[in-house]
């Protein structure tokens, strides 16, 4: 398969299009759990149980078919090869625990991807928008969509005092994780980022790396998202939030512009630098490639680098992750070939862009 | 140190993760860490240790455990009728077994839920149609009536008298309703 026909079929709308503020928030999610009233959770359910929750969701797709977001489609977890599995969870579409850890597992996908229903996983049922950019009000409206869908086919375990009732305290009451993917190199080349993560802390979100452990975040992306989800509506965490990463992407765009005025040559070598090792490797790791993508990406956020699409940060780190990768070379690779093939598709998806010029 | 994964090889790896705000140190192998090390990128936070903290986050809450012995001393443990989960093993596996879990346990739930919702312990969020509908209406003629107020003082008198036909309608609706519910 040609490089291009093999992205533009692994591509969600949320890696390709652009949102509001996309030059920094690269994406937004919704996540609302939802359970059966009658059905034990996950945890604990039978064979029977977990069938009947699966043949419920498809007689709902049956009856009703909700075609706002493009058809659906439903994908049992023990019948999908672990590569495709692992791809979905590259994606963002499923969780890690979905894939690995539930034989009862399935997930509802739209066309487009920007709308996932996951079947069988922590709780029955988890809706999930993704959408490109800062659009948290839209995918909560598009997630509320699917949940009244549902709603009126299926009784959630819900009661006034706890609001949806979910398997882990921690995801009560509302159901709900907003979370908004951001690209934040300037605060961690100012130095920055040390002192704001405690800061948001405090306010009840939580920062984590998405790509890479502990304090690191590969590729300078960062996941921000609530961690209350009892006791405020909706809105007002989605509100929250936003305020929160407003905040930040006007941090994000004070220190870029001050990076350019203190160290305009640095950093246009540091882009071109990267922009050097991506075109021209031959080996390259996850971690070195995630480092020179955020900075090629900066490049072009900045206006040094004005051939590249902006997304290319965004569809590069996904369909370099291993499980892409080993989908691209349509078999199993070890660690030390998937560094080859990284570099190859790197330099030839740079090339595309060179060929178009 | 002898790496956590394989229990084989000495650990060569060391860092701190920092989730919510606990620390938990990780040690790995180098062959571990590189096999797990994008692996690792997807199960970020939520992941194991997360319930391993949840659980120690449920089990050091003294007034958890204080009901915990209460419950002993009565020789009657709290069971959900539902997934026949009890209290103490809520605690201990952080998960609830069914829906109903939340009903059986609710004496014991403000102090979990206050912990884990920064004093938090009920839902203010969405209701369902399905037995929300007098309440979303109720919470709809709240709005309304302030936005009515807020009119008249502006002296808006002509989108006034819209929102006070609006209430009317919504509070035909209501009372019919509720008494379909009652
Ligand atoms: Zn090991
Ligand atoms: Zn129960």
């Amino acid at each position: 398969m040609s490089l291009e026909r093999f992205i533009n079929q692994a591509v969600s709308s949320w890696m390709s299009e652009e949102g509001p503020d996309s030059d920094i928030v690269l994406s937004s999610r919704i996540r609302l759990a939802r359970n059966f009233e009658n059905f034990k959770f996950p945890t604990l359910f039978s064979h029977e149980e977990a069938q009947a929750i699966i043949k419920k969701m498809e007689d709902i797709m049956q009856e009703s078919n909700f075609t706002k977001y493009g058809q659906m489609e439903l994908l049992k977890i023990d019948e999908i090869q672990p590569l495709q599995k692992r791809v979905l969870v590259e994606k963002h579409l499923i969780s890690p625990n979905l894939a690995e850890e539930s034989p009862y597992g399935a997930v509802l996908l739209t066309e487009n991807e920007e709308v996932s229903i996951m079947i069988n996983e922590e709780d029955h049922i988890r809706i999930q928008c993704l959408f490109p950019g800062l659009q948290l009000t839209e995918a909560l409206e598009a997630a509320n969509e699917v949940d009244d869908w549902l709603e009126s086919h299926i009784h959630f375990g819900y009661d006034e005092k706890h609001g949806y009732l979910t398997s882990c305290p921690t995801n009560v009451g509302t159901g709900l994780r907003a979370s908004v993917m951001m690209h934040l190199p300037g605060l961690i080349l100012t130095q920055q980022i040390n002192r704001i993560i405690p800061a948001i802390n405090q306010l009840g979100l939580v920062v984590r790396g998405i790509y890479g452990e502990g304090s690191e975040a590969l590729g300078n992306i960062f996941q921000i998202s609530n961690q209350i989800t009892l006791g405020k509506s909706e809105e007002d965490i989605c509100r929250d939030l936003n305020g929160v990463v407003s905040q930040l992407i006007s941090q994000e765009r004070s220190a870029r512009e001050a990076l350019r005025k203190t160290s305009n040559i640095q950093l246009e070598d540091r882009v071109f630098r990267s922009y050097g090792v991506l075109s021209n490797c031959r080996i390259i790791e996850t971690k070195e490639a995630a480092k020179c993508l955020s900075d090629v990406r900066l490049g072009i956020d900045m206006g040094y680098i004005d051939h590249l699409p902006k997304n290319i940060l965004n569809e590069l780190m996904i369909l370099t992750q291993p499980g892409f990768l080993q989908q691209y070379a349509g078999g199993h690779l070890r660690a030390n070939e998937r560094d080859i093939r990284r570099a190859a598709l790197i330099r030839e998806r740079l090339k595309m862009e060179q060929d178009k010029m | 140190m002898i790496c956590q994964e394989c229990n084989q090889r000495p650990a060569a790896l060391h860092f701190t993760k920092i989730i919510n705000g606990e620390k938990t140190e990780v040690n790995l192998c180098e062959k571990c860490a590189q096999e797990k090390g994008e692996m690792f990128m997807f199960t970020g936070g939520n992941g194991f240790t997360f319930n391993n903290l949840l659980a120690g986050l449920l089990n050091i809450d003294p007034s958890v455990q204080k009901q915990n012995q209460n419950t002993f001393h009565q020789e009657e443990v709290l069971q959900c009728s539902g997934c026949s989960m009890t209290f103490p093993q809520f605690i201990k596996v952080g998960r609830f077994g069914c829906a109903h879990c939340y009903e059986t346990f609710k004496e014991q739930l403000p102090p979990v839920l206050r912990r884990l919702h920064s004093g938090n312990w009920s839902h203010s969020g969405k209701i369902p149609k399905r037995i929300g509908g007098g309440i979303h209406l109720k919470k709809q003629v709240e709005n309304l009536k302030s936005e009515l107020k807020e009119l008249i003082q502006q002296e808006e008198f002509e989108k006034a008298a819209q929102i006070r036909d609006e209430i009317r309608t919504l509070e035909k609706g209501l009372s019919g309703s509720s008494k379909g519910g009652e």
